[in-house]
């Protein structure tokens, strides 16, 4: 039975890759290598918003592949390299082991432009690589936090998967801004990006009667969860509450709290490679040179007091 | 220790949480003999063993061994093995699925890092025609016959340079045949010096090859014997502590009552199932014993079996008091009256980590149904009641049967079907390997149900049973019913003559 | 004195012994630790009411799910001598049913689009089915249950997302957070009511059907159960839709503690956590027989020890190392051999107690 489930595997993979067959054509030929869409609310954007723009109408002919495993990407990078794309797009899973599909697709023409991730191999291999910087995102979160001149600062941080990159952009924004300000952190402890575990979290920190007065959640799920223990203990939040709440990926429900004035500050974790990555293929297309390899999005964070609807339609994910 | 004596045992105490299952048992083995170790179920016979090859630790007592100054310690199997004491089980421990030589090399220090497969058959297949054992080195055990499966289990432990070898329970699942051929090998490995210790509940076989009898009754010694001193009614008789004549008495009751003209409680006629016997015909009045008869694996099994619906049919009717029924499953049968006692106790029977209690009431619940469960009071009624009636010996209701002697696991798996009073009772193999006493308990109830009015199918490998207590026997070979045996047909020869064909 | 120590050994041989020892450990050290872990105070919600808090009711409250999900993990376990691994995915997709039931294609809709029973029931019959899945899988084509339950434990949350397009419906009606939460005037967390209507709805069912009973014969011992006229297969199968409907009953708790669902971290590694229960709750992994009252404690000693952990404020990127060290020796002290040794131990001892006292 194993054997058959082995079979099915296979065949699904075969599927998934046969809508990749490029036939040669005046359209940019694509493929898009990307992490599975129903891994976050984030992934399931920043899939969208890449088929949005690699269309025909836009000129494009594009085939997906979607994983979450290094070596499932590889096997499909070759197959488009194989097929003759013109660009080969990647989101990797993991940043080791792509050097050999590299040149690959170095030698048979194939251009390579990585978004969201980064991996490990020279940058001769790609053309560019358009990146969050999650430092970033936290340290304009953090400045934020600090232009709040609270008179104290009893933080409890909830951070994700540790070791992810987000993760430690972060973590390391806040860390820093603590011991250089003399933040006292009441709590600092993983929700592996889940709101169960932040609720647990921060309900056991009001179980031992800690005081605080900042949840510094590194997801919006997570400062979600949080928000539920507030909830239940009767613990106001938002602006104007006891407790000020920061979250981060901008989901639209998460700017529609903050609207709302039950959240305070919600960092963007920008999905929409999409255009910047079409603004390279024509640059490229046009024989023009990219002078900087690594881009880094543009990410706004968003202030409860001054947020508008208009950021949470144009900006929400 | 005496010149000439391989294994000395004296002073074996064990206890269990209850039970004091060995009170300074002795026991002497020689160079050279066959040692039967008789008792009934119960006596200590398998916990002396369990003592012996390090699978309990004793509480007190001595065990001394040839070329091993003073006592010996004993604390696992493998202790056991190291200083000469291996054992065949009556289950076979060995690996089906690797071949006759890997079974009999595997987990063997000597064999090194590295096994030398060459080497390894070629050693197998000497050890294998040394001993007159039929079958290759490169052959998947699983492929032989039990016998022979057997026989190489104990080619696997004379290789291994034991001094003592237990054979418990061997024969079990052996034909005649098969029997002979094990005492050939065991007589030619006495003549090389091996003391064996065999274990058994066959009467016959005890006086066929062993030299020498050691008696245990309730964990007690009762005494050591030479073949000649101990005849077979005096052998059964210590066995059981008292004057024994039951056994003769027996046959007198013996219910006759197949009048021709009357409805059958079961009629089969053409049935067939998948396990390769022929379709057969079959009927069984109200109030009648009859049984199936034939060599191991001539189909008896199979048969009733496929009345029960415990096997997959696929041909044929079964009629109950004239009216045609559909047997899918055990259930629909039960729900006809019927009851099947099978022949792999341990597999099929019971239920091992379940209560004695749970065991005895299990088949009377099934049938009540999902939504009905007995209350407690009546599933200890039951159970109270029917430990009683069969004298089955447990410790409470409580006790998981597992636990239970195999003579008193049987009397559970008894008790679970007549709770569900049947018409029909089906009963394969119900004395094998439980001793004289039960046996002859069994025997009685049978032929007490039958008067009662129970029609009741026995199918048992000794014969003598059948003759006793059968008024019609059904006699199969090859899978294929072959004759009929009534009234003063069924005796031995008549019996031998019909297997036979002749 | 004789009584005294058979009441121990009673005790000691009962297979709540291990689960309540833990607990036992647990609580004496909190006491040292901490004594305040075990006040409980008295909040005011947002709305006015007074509900209790402190550490001891969130543990009976975040242990809710557990406690629901161990009674059936136990019953799948005894019948099928195997595990059902599936269990977190199949709360998203429950989840996920009940949402999509609630929301339609309106991830944040002004009115619910149906009574909250209705989903639920919807979210359940969704759960059941995944469990008839499984259960077919194990019961008729007779594949290893962890494999079987393999299937939807990898497909399962991405079921869960297409079951919503992908959408992150949140409610907004209150009355939906009481499930979560708690019930308007009700002081008790309700996830709590959930678990002993749960404990009282098995006790029921023990009592008034067989279950227990033919799964017990079933899980020890297949062939025999059959020749006894019960049905494995159908237990076996029975066993993993029972599964199914407390799984969804834990999703309902899940989805209305935060009124939402995530569909990749929702429940995770639950599943570890509900087989943990069941072992620790000194019940076999390979079958046969059970208590789920075990399980059941063993699920709170397991929420306990988490609890515990986040109060300690275990460095994060440690805390499952800590789990793991405390598992390691719970599940070694609960291991037969380790039990027999330790009954040797103690009868040696006392053998020479004895001794010593004869002279």
């Amino acid at each position: 039975m194993k054997k058959y489930l082995a079979i099915i595997l296979a065949l699904a993979m075969v599927f998934a890759l046969a809508g990749c067959g490029a036939g040669k054509s005046d359209k940019i030929t694509v493929g898009i290598i990307n992490n599975d869409p129903n891994e976050s609310g984030y992934r399931a954007a920043n899939d969208r918003s890449l088929k949005e723009m690699f269309t025909e109408e836009n000129g494009y002919e594009a085939s997906f592949f979607y994983s979450l495993k290094n070596d499932e990407q590889i096997a499909a990078a070759q197959k488009f390299i194989t097929d003759g794309v013109d660009y080969l797009l990647i989101s990797a899973a993991d940043t080791a082991g792509w050097d050999t599909v590299l040149k690959d697709a170095q030698k048979a023409g194939t251009k390579v432009i990585l978004f969201d991730r980064t991996i490990d191999a020279d940058p001769s291999l790609y053309e560019a690589s358009i990146v969050s910087d999650m430092a970033k995102e936290g340290q304009q979160a953090v400045d934020w936090l600090k232009s709040q001149n609270l008179s104290e600062y009893n933080i409890i941080h909830i951070q994700g998967v540790m070791g992810s990159a987000a993760q430690r952009g972060r973590s390391g924004a806040l860390d820093d801004e603590a011991k250089a300000s003399g933040w006292n952190i009441v709590a600092q402890q993983t929700g592996e990006w889940s709101a169960d575990n932040a609720q647990q979290i921060v309900q056991a920190v009001i179980d031992a009667k800690t005081p605080f007065n900042v949840i510094y959640a590194e997801n919006d799920d997570m400062a979600k969860g949080a928000v539920a223990a507030l909830d239940k203990a009767g613990i106001t939040h938002g602006v104007g509450g006891e407790v000020l709440i920061i979250g981060f990926d901008c989901n639209k429900w998460a700017l529609t709290e903050l609207l709302n004035q039950n959240w305070n500050y919600d960092g963007q974790c920008n999905p929409f490679q999409a255009e910047y990555i079409n603004d390279i293929i024509k640059k490229i297309e046009a024989g023009e040179t990219i002078s900087e390899k690594t881009i880094i999005m543009n990410e706004k964070g968003f202030d409860a007091t001054t947020i508008t609807e208009d950021d949470v339609n144009n900006y929400g994910i | 220790m005496q010149e000439g004596t391989v294994l000395e045992m004296r002073g074996i105490h064990k206890s269990f949480p209850g039970v004091h299952a060995l009170q300074g048992v002795q026991f002497t083995l020689r160079k050279g003999e066959i040692h039967a170790l008789m008792g009934e179920n119960g006596a200590g016979k398998s916990t002396l063993i369990k003592v012996l090859t390090g699978v309990y630790s004793k509480d007190e007592g001595s065990i001394m061994l040839d070329g091993h100054k003073g006592e010996v310690s004993i604390k696992s199997p493998q202790d056991a093995q190291n200083v000469g004491i291996s054992t065949v089980y009556q289950e076979i421990t060995l690996c089906p699925n690797l071949s006759v030589a890997e079974n009999m090399f595997i987990g063997r220090t000597t064999a090194g890092a590295v096994l030398k497969w060459k080497d390894m058959n070629r050693a197998a297949d000497k050890i294998l025609k040394n001993l007159d054992i039929p079958a290759k080195a490169t052959q998947q055990l699983g492929s032989c016959s039990i016998a022979v499966q057997q026989m190489v289990a104990i080619a696997r432990a004379v290789d291994m340079d034991c001094k003592v070898l237990i054979l418990d329970e061997p024969t079990s699942s052996l034909d005649e045949q098969e029997v002979e051929k094990l005492f050939k090998l065991m007589r030619d490995l006495k003549s090389r010096g091996v003391g064996i210790v065999f274990v058994t509940h066959f009467l016959d076989q005890v006086y066929a090859v062993s030299d020498r009898i050691t008696v245990l009754r309730d964990g007690k010694f009762i005494g050591e014997y030479t073949v000649a001193e101990l005849p077979r009614l005096k052998l059964v008789s210590t066995m059981l502590g008292k004057e024994m004549d039951d056994l003769a008495d027996i046959k007198e009751d013996k219910a006759v009552n197949s009048q021709k003209d009357e409805v059958p409680v079961i009629e089969v006629e053409k049935l067939h199932s998948t396990t390769g016997i022929k379709p057969f015909d079959f009927y069984i009045n109200k109030g009648e014993v009859n049984g199936f008869t034939g060599l191991l694996g001539s189909g008896r099994s199979e048969c009733v079996r496929a009345i029960f619906g415990a096997d997959k049919t696929i041909g044929g009717v079964i009629k109950i008091e004239g009216k045609k029924v559909k047997i899918a499953a055990p259930i629909d049968a039960m729900k006809h009256g019927i009851a099947y006692l099978p022949e792999d106790r341990k597999n099929d029977g019971i239920i091992g980590d379940l209560s004695v209690k749970d065991n005895i009431i299990l088949a009377l619940q099934v049938l009540e149904g999902f939504f009905k469960p007995l209350s407690e009071k009546e599933k200890n009624k039951f159970a109270e009641e029917y430990i009683k009636l069969l004298d089955i010996k447990t410790a409470s209701p409580e006790t998981p049967i597992k636990s239970l002697s195999g003579g008193n696991q049987q009397k559970c798996i008894l008790a679970r079907w007549l709770l569900t009073h049947p018409n029909y009772l089906i009963l394969d193999e119900p004395t094998r390997g439980i001793d004289v006493g039960t046996k002859v308990d069994i025997q009685k109830l049978v032929l007490k149900l039958a008067s009662e009015g129970m029609s009741i199918t026995f199918i048992s490998s000794e014969q003598d049973e059948m003759i006793r207590t059968c008024s019609r026997l059904v006699v199969m070979r090859d899978g294929r019913v072959v004759g009929e045996l009534t009234g003063d047909d069924i005796s031995q020869t008549k019996i031998m003559s019909t297997i036979a064909g002749e | 004195m004789e009584k005294k120590t058979n009441i121990l050994k009673k005790f000691v041989g009962n297979q709540l012994f291990i689960p309540l020892v833990a607990l036992l450990l647990l609580i004496i050290f909190n006491l040292i630790n901490d004594p305040s872990f075990f006040v409980i105070t008295i909040l005011k919600t947002k709305e006015g009411f007074p509900v209790l808090s402190g550490s001891l009711i969130s543990i009976i409250d975040f242990g809710s799910e557990l406690a629901i999900l161990a009674i059936g993990m136990t019953i799948v376990t005894a019948a099928t001598g195997g595990q059902d691994i599936s269990v977190g995915a199949v709360i998203a997709i429950s989840g996920s049913t009940m949402l999509r039931v609630l929301c339609g294609t309106n991830p944040q809709p002004d009115k619910l689009l149906a009574p909250i029973f209705v989903a639920f029931l919807v979210g359940a019959l969704a759960a059941m089915l995944c469990g008839a899945f499984n259960g077919l899988l194990v019961a008729q084509f007779k594949i290893q249950p962890m494999v079987a339950t393999l299937i939807l434990y990898t497909a399962g949350r991405s079921i869960a997302a297409w079951i919503n397009e992908n959408r992150l419906p949140i409610i907004g009606e209150p009355s939906f957070g009481y499930i979560g939460n708690f019930l308007p005037g009700v002081p008790i967390p309700t996830p709590v009511f959930i678990a002993i209507a749960c404990m009282i709805i098995i006790a029921l069912v023990q009592k008034f059907t067989n279950l227990k009973l033919f799964t017990q014969a079933v899980g020890i011992n297949e062939e025999s159960s059959r020749l006894n006229g019960i049905n494995p297969k159908f237990m076996k199968f029975m066993s993993f839709v029972i599964l199914g409907l407390f799984v969804s009953v834990a999703a309902l708790i899940k989805v209305t503690r935060i009124s939402t669902i995530t569909y990749s971290v929702i429940a995770k590694d639950i599943e570890m956590d509900a087989i943990l229960a069941v072992a620790l709750g000194g019940n076999k992994l390979s079958g046969g027989k059970y208590n789920i009252w075990a399980s059941i404690l063993g699920a709170y000693v397991i929420q306990f020890l988490t609890t515990t952990l986040y109060k300690l404020q275990v460095r994060s990127d440690a805390l499952p190392a800590y789990k793991a060290v405390v598992v390691i020796l719970l599940v070694i002290i609960s291991a037969p051999a380790v039990r027999d040794k330790f009954a040797q131990i103690t009868k040696k001892i006392k053998a020479k107690k004895a001794v010593n006292g004869g002279v």
